[in-house]
């Protein structure tokens, strides 16, 4: 028997992720990867996968799969309602789901992206070393749709079903100066922190959209078209930031006040429409990743 | 298609004084900036070909932004002692076919003070280099073009541009790898593929690429 999962309903968005393609920046393709990072890393472990393997992101729920063979599978992200058939399972937690068996996600009670790791790991084709798809400029497998079949991959290590899960902890987005910081009035850095923005329906995942009081621009020429970084916050002629997200454009013309810390990235991917954001000054450079004090 | 380095070419110019500023872009990357695109991918083509330890290392129209960077401090320093003193590593000719029968040939014509036959004659007499790639994958800025040759994109863009649509925007020169919405000023079109991630090297003109466009 072939190693499989139909997808029987995609709900809004569901695309195929790992940790993305790195080192291509250069010749336009956007890195693309799991958005909420630690969530995917999580799902991954819990099914005994090795860090880059493929899973699924789910977008505000909706996923219906079946299994033609019996694989651990955990969902993670968003916390969301899963059946197996017709029976309830946990979040965070690996589940044997036997073959010819249906996954079914229901609507996240909060939060937008949940992850769905089966043992084995996606097993469609890589480009340029990432099965990731990029929304941005198509570059890796398409979008995932109704009826389409994709290959799972052979196991490998034991599965850690009692992997226990950390709480995350949530609050301002930690920023650092960016570049462009002195094409702006004052200090540009502590007006964004201290202004509490909200989230755009527009947000995707190319950059989460705030909504706010507008940073006020000294210049308004154009900035000569320069390479962007994962986090990057980017203030376009309206003055509202967006935060730069794993499918942005590699090279932007509107200039870059702040970076977002890469370490909290991950709560962008789990913001919703509305939401209200804000940001904090964030440790300087060279000082040592860590946990948040 | 693709010939074999050989004749020097004129690799544009490369204008440097001074040491190369940089500017902190969150904890883990840097933007160096330099004094034009040339100079850009000339120290982008340095750092690749020295090995400096960066995840993304992506030259733009006047800076190099260097990503995911292990020491950005020691980066730093070694940034600022930099020259454009070697001439980076020549890639190959990469002819391209053009059909000049695109919608913008008039405008461009009235532009630049002759007829679409002289704007034929003037864009594919010059010798391109890819100074950087953006917009989408395998979309190469072009630079060659004069800077009094210089075009203004249009005011509202085209919702749909065709793949290969060979087009103009200031003095850079681009050409579409996929259909797509643009507002750059269309002179023809060509059949070459831009971008083909089934290839070894999936774009047809990275970094570096010297570019001549053949009429077709």
């Amino acid at each position: 028997m072939r190693a499989e999962l139909t997808v029987l309903e995609a709900g809004t968005l569901t695309t195929v992720q790992d940790e993305g393609r790195v080192g291509f920046a250069h010749l336009g393709v956007p890195r693309a990867g799991a958005l909420d990072a630690p969530a995917a890393a999580l799902a991954n472990r819990l099914v005994g996968n090795g860090p880059g393997a493929a899973l699924l992101e789910v977008t505000l729920g909706g996923l219906q799969a079946r299994l033609s063979v019996g694989r651990w599978v955990a969902v993670t992200g968003a916390p969301v309602p899963v059946l197996v058939d017709d029976r309830a399972v946990g979040h965070d937690r690996a589940e044997w789901v036997p073959a010819g068996a249906t996954v079914r996600l229901g609507t996240p009670r909060a939060g937008v992206r949940s992850y769905v790791a089966v043992s084995g790991g996606i097993a469609v084709d890589p480009v340029l070393g990432s099965r990731s798809t990029d929304t941005l400029a198509g570059v890796g497998p398409p979008v995932v749709a109704a009826g389409q079949v994709l290959p799972v991959g052979a196991p490998g290590d034991a599965p850690r079903p009692h992997d226990t899960p950390r709480p995350r902890p949530t609050g301002p987005l930690r920023v650092t100066p960016g570049p462009r910081a002195d094409w702006f009035d004052g200090d540009v850095v502590t007006a964004l922190c201290r202004t509490t923005y909200t989230v755009s329906a527009d947000s995707n995942r190319i950059g989460l959209r705030l909504d706010g009081l507008p940073l006020t621009r000294l210049r308004t020429d154009e900035l000569p078209s320069e390479g962007m970084v994962l986090g990057a916050v980017q203030v376009p002629p309206s003055g509202t930031p967006v935060v730069f997200l794993a499918d942005h454009p590699p090279t932007g013309g509107y200039p870059v006040v702040a970076v977002v810390d890469a370490d909290d990235l991950w709560q962008c991917a789990q913001l919703r429409p509305g939401d209200a954001v804000t940001f904090t000054p964030g440790r300087p450079p060279g000082a040592p990743r860590g946990p948040r004090r | 298609m693709l010939i074999p380095p050989g004749a020097p070419h004129p690799f544009p110019a490369v204008d440097q004084t001074g040491p190369v500023r940089t500017r902190p872009v969150g904890p883990r990357a840097l933007l160096a900036e330099v004094a034009d695109a040339g100079t850009a991918l000339a120290l982008a083509e340095w750092a690749r070909g020295v090995g400096v330890a960066a995840g993304e290392i992506v030259p733009g129209a006047a800076t190099v932004l260097f990503d995911e960077v292990a020491e950005p401090e020691s980066l730093r320093e070694a940034l600022a002692g930099w020259t454009p003193a070697v001439a980076p590593a020549q890639r190959g000719v990469a002819e391209i076919a053009v059909r000049y029968d695109g919608p913008d040939l008039a405008f461009v014509a009235e532009v630049w003070g002759t007829d679409v036959a002289g704007v034929v004659e003037r864009h594919s007499a010059v010798e391109y280099v890819a100074a950087f790639c953006g917009f989408a994958p395998g979309f190469a800025y072009l630079q060659g073009l004069a800077g009094e040759l210089a075009v203004p994109r249009l005011d509202s863009p085209r919702p749909r541009v065709p793949a290969g649509a060979v087009a103009l925007a200031g003095a850079w020169c681009g050409i579409y790898p996929t259909a797509s919405p643009g507002g750059w000023r269309i002179l023809g079109s060509t059949d070459a593929v831009l971008w083909d991630q089934a290839r070894d090297e999936p774009a047809l003109l990275p970094p570096g690429t010297r570019v001549r466009f053949v009429p077709a």
